[in-house]
């Protein structure tokens, strides 16, 4: 995807390589990356470190036998994990979260819609359909809120995203995204604290939603 | 394949041949040196080589996806192993981008292989002139001890030493991406 101008910042894809990323951003992470070649490298030159860094660890002596144990399981019959390939608009990662089944849009008003993928103490990722000119609620971020824009696009007081695009959101932003042009917007959206919303209603809602 | 690295040809070969030989060498080249990195994280002794062994048969089962155009053993090892531990630490499977689409019949690029590894070698002359704080930080980043709030507040300054370096190799990674990637 040509057109991508936000990317993944740097610690963010350190921490993925590492494996430190908590579960809702490193789904958004791995989407990203799907659709993108810029940040597909910059993974590839963390991995690289991350394997001079392997490179250089002391050896450890092995119990005897491990080795002649492993060489004995090469032919060893597996069935591979399943490998979740793109869907349409839905790059494999997500394909993987959702275990391969179409979205289930739960309405949220003003046209608005979302399904919550997963939800738990590391936080949330759900996908969100924005009519086209609907405007999300105005919130501020307790923690951290990545989007990734899967079709359409929105804008906000930082920009504008379109497809691949991935904007990041934290404590010091309040904003109001609004989803451009003739389709809907779909996102794919992940937090690790709720969000913060302005306006009376939505904040009854939330518990309700789980936003 | 003469001038490529003794770890990449092996490599080759286990995907290319099934050759056990060259697994074999893979194995008592990375296999001490993975148990060593697996327990600098706090797993014992018994799980590390648990961990080892998984990940030294994922390097036999999944050698497809290994593409020296993209990367060396030891980077690819590395994610193996990094996805493994999360894996067994928070019993979740880790998302992983999807894998790129090799045209097929696509002539493996001698010139392009060996640019991967003088990268990698010029990565290396970079992180040897780090003082051992940075270069502390840098391996508990890669050791998955730090946040990635930590990584971008601390590791400021070792990271940028490093960064002009990748950003400068990865130049030409990039462009061959794109004609990879939909
Ligand atoms: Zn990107
Ligand atoms: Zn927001």
């Amino acid at each position: 995807m040509s057109g991508i101008t936000h990317h993944t910042p740097d610690s963010m894809l350190a921490a993925y390589a590492a494996g430190t990323l908590p579960h809702p951003f490193a789904i958004v992470v791995a989407a990203h990356i799907s659709m993108c070649a810029t940040c597909r490298a910059s993974l590839e030159a963390h991995q690289a470190v991350g394997g001079l860094v392997l490179e250089d660890t002391q050896c450890t002596a092995l119990t005897d036998g491990l080795k002649s144990a492993t060489l004995a399981m090469l032919d060893d019959v597996v069935i591979p994990d399943p490998v979740f390939e793109a869907d349409g608009i839905f790059p494999g990662p997500l394909v993987q979260a959702l275990k391969g089944r179409a979205p289930q849009w739960k309405k949220l008003g003003m046209g608005v819609r979302q399904d919550i993928i997963q939800a738990d103490r590391s936080g949330s990722v759900r996908l969100l359909y924005i009519p086209p000119g609907q405007a999300v609620p105005d919130h501020g971020h307790n923690g951290l809120e990545l989007t990734l824009v899967l079709q359409g696009s929105f804008h906000d007081e930082t920009g504008t995203f379109g497809v691949g695009d991935l904007e990041v959101a934290d404590e010091t932003l309040d904003h109001t995204p609004i989803a451009g042009g003739d389709i809907p917007c779909i996102c794919l959206a992940a937090t690790d604290a709720p969000l913060r919303f302005h306006a009376l209603i939505p904040r009854l809602l939330q518990p309700l939603f789980r936003i | 394949e003469q001038g490529l690295s003794q770890e990449t040809q092996w490599m080759i070969a286990v995907r290319d041949k099934r050759d056990k030989a060259a697994f074999a060498a893979l194995f008592d080249h990375f296999a001490p040196r993975l148990k060593g990195f697996v327990m600098r994280t706090g797993t014992s002794a018994a799980q590390a080589e648990e961990v080892v062994q998984d990940v030294m048969l994922t390097v036999w089962r999944r050698a497809e996806t290994f593409d020296p155009h993209r990367a060396q053993v030891s980077a690819w090892i590395y994610q193996i192993t990094r996805n493994r531990q999360i894996d067994v630490m928070r019993k979740e499977n880790r998302p992983v981008p999807e894998a790129l689409k090799e045209e097929p019949g696509l002539e493996p690029d001698a010139g392009q292989i060996m640019a991967v590894e003088q990268e990698a070698g010029l990565l290396r002359k970079a992180l040897s002139t780090l003082n051992c704080d940075q270069r502390a930080i840098i391996e508990k980043a890669y050791l998955g001890e730090l946040t990635h709030q930590e990584i971008s507040t601390q590791t400021g300054l070792p990271l940028g030493t490093i960064k002009s370096r990748i950003r400068l190799g990865l130049e030409r990674l990039r462009h061959e991406l794109k004609d990879l990637s939909r």
